[in-house]
């Protein structure tokens, strides 16, 4: 039987050769996330941003009447609304934002939800309602709080984590890694204007496991071949550090991958931003793990030294006494 | 690496089998199979976004249990002066910035007055409620502890939180979920309702029902400019009242709260027609409402609700029976409604809707019949993958990966768990992932048998080197799971369960699992060279 083999063995490309022109891209695309998230901003969803979200099916149209919704719901005098489909013709969400001023009212969000339901409901008996989302001002405020703290904790512990179990600048660079992956996400979402609510940042959360993941293997690789080849120059020894590796990152980046295309695919319209933030920092976090983590270990110096156990006092003392220093 | 002993084998088959049997009972419901009903049962509960339901979350303010209390202190400060006897005469009453002061008419009453106060100040608990201090020598000022603001706060959320459930039981849904949630919110979440306005009208009242007198000597364009007659307050009239848009004053003393009934229900005056509701007091609050009605007959009095007034009749005779009927422009549903509220008992706080999820039931079902079809799909892909790659091994990690899901989706059970949407695409990435162990230790032989080494040893090697990179890998995978629990509301956290438990099943599979079963292969088969 011959097995499939998306890798040739004994693969022998030079990664890190290009390594200056692509850490340079990183940082140009670190930036230009940025650059994006702060002039264009995130398109928050009710999570983040407050206010009311409603999703209608209409069973009994070819298509929902999306601009008299939008004029319908736009003349209740809450701002101009978002209507847009909604995983199919017949179903759209319609978003109000809060207005101005609101943010403090506790009540104002679910208030603004019950008439725009029922402005619905008398106009479009028709209409089913599939779900509502309304959140308060104060809450949004607390989601966004706890996103960042999530995401900045989340970072860092692994960092330390992997300080501990590597050296120190593993750690740094799979924290500038991991930075990379989250930055260009949102970098994505912000020039996308896709909807930026609770389940992205859980889908960011996820992309910095697998970001890791990939990291990681690079990285125990690369302490492995230190160990095993001392006089190597480190740029040498990171390209074969992923050479030998990239059969298991294509490998494993595709299981994953054919496992979300059917969910992006098929699956429910409501996972849709979140499956499509996973499957985007999987190729993000792959890139990362091979363009940021490798290349910074160069710049901050990593040696074979660094695994190997260094002379203890004690031996030295032995050494020493048996006259051989 | 070919020892297996027995015992070995035992415990993993034992644990294997064990938490994939947890998971036949919801893979019999979902799939719409009768489980056994002498068999133990454990189920995955589905998320509200998956079975359909409202989640609610509610706010109090915290600044309306403090001014309720301040206000509450007004009037056993008077109630203590008047009984007193000799009465102490007390004036400059006021309330406000966070604490209640008034003056003696006579500095020589100081000591009794503080005497009588004390029982009152120290409360139930073994800090003091109150802090008093006496200025210029005649003024009293009363402030609340820090520890007289806490328990309140504690007292009011806790029956704020049983009020809420009763009411909740009068909607007859099954299984609402009510919890108390940090200092002042409450989470609700009912599976499965068919009317979500229905439950936020519900709570949204505070059903605070008082009787007052109407202040018959306040000028009337006094009263609607909103100046009170000292003794007395304003309320506006309801909405939806023939008198809507303005104002009644009521005296601020000697009136009847809501706190004192025993029934209410709505019903319909057979004389014209309206929608009323008819409450019946205990025998403590139909005794003051005897005394009230039969000293004022003649005159109004005001019925308030929520601090809206609904309607203000005259008192035609004295009602003694304990029972009275309130009308004020209802429709069936708003009296229906006001009816199990006042049964409920008034909220000693209002609450806020702060927080609103609510999902359809069509969209639930929809949603897990798409998201199963894209788990099988998704789960195919990756068999054919993995066969077509690895041969035999690919065999083995498909095996495992089954025992994975159905693990994960026992464990879940076992733990009564909840499956949200986020979650399915949990399971998803799980199934992806998990064959990352797999990935490594599979490429890490074929590289060892390139190297050269014998089967045994390659084979050998590629689990003992690929371990290190996985133990590492789901360990920090680990840390930022646990972040991902810390953060965000219930679907996400379902998102979280998922997502942790399945690394550790996909280790247990991946790599303790397919390492018995090649082991065993090896011992047998004795090739001397494989197909990786």
């Amino acid at each position: 039987m011959k097995l499939l083999k998306l890798v040739p063995d004994d693969t022998n490309i030079k990664f890190l050769k290009l390594r200056v022109p692509f850490f340079v891209l990183s940082i140009v695309l670190i930036a230009g996330s940025w650059a994006a998230v702060l002039t264009q901003g995130l398109n928050f969803g009710v999570d983040f941003a407050g206010g009311q979200e409603v999703r209608l099916t209409f069973e009994e149209r070819e298509q929902a009447p999306i601009p008299s919704l939008r004029e319908l719901v736009g003349g209740l005098g809450y701002g101009e609304p978002v209507v847009q489909e909604f995983g199919g013709p017949q179903s759209v969400s319609i978003r109000v934002p809060l207005p101005e001023g609101a943010e403090e009212t506790p009540g104002a969000a679910t208030e603004i939800g019950n008439q725009v339901i029922a402005a619905i409901a008398k106009q479009y008996p028709d209409a089913r309602t599939d779900g509502n989302d309304t959140v308060s001002g104060k809450v949004a405020g607390e989601f966004r709080d706890s996103a960042i703290l999530a995401l900045v904790a989340a970072m860092l512990a692994v960092a330390i984590y992997i300080w501990v179990r590597f050296e120190w600048q593993f750690g740094v660079g799979a924290l500038f890694a991991l930075f990379h992956d989250v930055s260009v996400t949102l970098g994505l979402f912000a020039i996308t204007q896709w909807e930026f609510g609770l389940q992205i940042v859980a889908a960011i959360l996820a992309i910095i496991g697998y970001s890791l993941n990939d990291t990681i293997v690079v990285y125990d690789r690369i302490r492995e071949n230190l160990k095993k080849f001392r006089k190597m120059p480190l740029p040498e020894l990171l390209d074969l550090s992923v050479n030998e590796t990239l059969a298991r990152t294509i490998m494993t980046s595709l299981t994953l991958f054919v496992a979300l295309i059917p969910l992006l695919v098929f699956g429910p319209p409501s996972l849709f931003g979140m499956v499509a933030a996973i499957t985007a920092g999987l190729f993000i976090g792959t890139y990362s793990s091979i363009y940021m983590a490798g290349p910074l270990l160069i710049w901050m110096g990593v040696t074979s030294n660094s695994f190997v156990p260094t002379e203890s006092a004690a031996d030295r003392q032995e050494k020493i006494a048996r006259g051989e220093v | 690496m070919l020892e297996f002993p027995l015992w070995k084998k035992l415990w993993l088959w034992g644990l294997t089998l064990a938490a994939a049997a947890l998971s036949l009972p919801s893979l019999f419901n979902v799939s719409g199979l009768d489980w056994p009903s002498s068999l133990p049962n454990p189920q995955v509960n589905l998320g509200l976004d998956l079975a359909g339901g409202s989640h609610l979350l509610l706010e109090a303010k915290a600044e309306d249990i403090r001014a309720q209390r301040l206000e509450n202190m007004e009037e056993t400060v008077r109630q203590l002066m008047r009984n007193a006897r000799p009465r102490i005469r007390i004036g400059d009453v006021s309330t406000g910035d966070g604490r209640m002061s008034f003056m003696l008419d006579s500095a020589g009453d100081i000591d009794r007055a503080r005497g009588l106060l004390e029982p009152v100040l120290q409360g139930n608990t073994l800090t003091r409620d109150w802090d008093l201090s006496v200025v210029d020598g005649q003024r009293i000022v009363l402030r609340p502890t820090a520890a007289g603001i806490d328990t309140a706060l504690d007292d009011a959320m806790e029956s704020a939180t049983e009020v809420v459930r009763r009411r909740i039981d009068e909607l007859g849904t099954r299984e609402p979920t009510i919890i108390r949630q940090g200092d002042t919110r409450i989470v609700v979440q009912v599976p499965g309702l068919d009317d979500p306005e229905a439950l936020k009208s519900l709570l949204g009242q505070t059903a605070k029902l008082e009787f007052k007198l109407v202040d018959l000597n306040a000028l009337p364009e006094n009263v609607q400019a909103g100046i009170a007659p000292p003794g007395s307050q304003i309320f506006p009239y309801a909405a939806g009242t023939p008198f809507e848009g303005r104002f009644e004053a009521v005296r601020r003393l000697g009136g009847i709260g809501g706190g004192n009934l025993t029934g209410a229900q709505a019903g319909v005056d057979p004389t014209n027609n309206q929608n009323v509701v008819n409450i019946t007091f205990d025998a403590q609050g139909g005794a003051k409402f005897a005394k009230l009605t039969r000293e004022n007959v003649g005159k109004p009095f005001a019925i308030i609700l929520d601090g809206e007034v609904i309607s203000a009749p005259n008192i035609n005779e004295p009602i003694l029976g304990g029972r009275a009927q309130i009308a004020g422009s209802f429709t069936s549903e708003s009296a229906n409604n006001l009816a199990i509220s006042l049964r409920s008992g008034a909220l000693p706080v209002d609450l806020a809707i702060v927080e609103e999820r609510t999902v359809g039931p069509d969209l639930g079902a929809d949603s897990i019949r798409k998201g199963l079809l894209a788990m099988a799909i998704g789960s195919l892909a990756v068999v054919v993958l993995m066969i077509a790659s690895y041969g035999r091994f690919g065999i083995y990690s498909t095996i495992a990966l089954v025992f994975n899901v159905l693990m994960l989706l026992g464990i879940m059970a076992g733990l009564n768990a909840t499956l949200t949407l986020p979650g399915i695409a949990g399971f998803v990435i799980t199934i992806g992932a998990a064959v990352d162990a797999n990935v490594l230790i599979n490429e890490r032989i074929r590289e060892e048998r390139k190297r050269g080494r014998k089967v045994i040893a390659a084979v050998e090697t590629g689990y003992k080197e690929a371990s290190r990179a996985i133990w590492d890998a789901n360990l920090t995978n680990f840390i930022a799971g646990l972040a991902l629990f810390a953060f965000g509301s219930g679907p996400v956290k379902g998102f979280a369960v998922v997502l942790v438990g399945g690394l550790f099943t996909s280790v247990f599979t991946g790599v303790m699992l397919t390492r018995m079963w090649v082991a065993g292969w090896l011992r047998k088969a004795r090739p001397s060279d494989i197909t990786i």
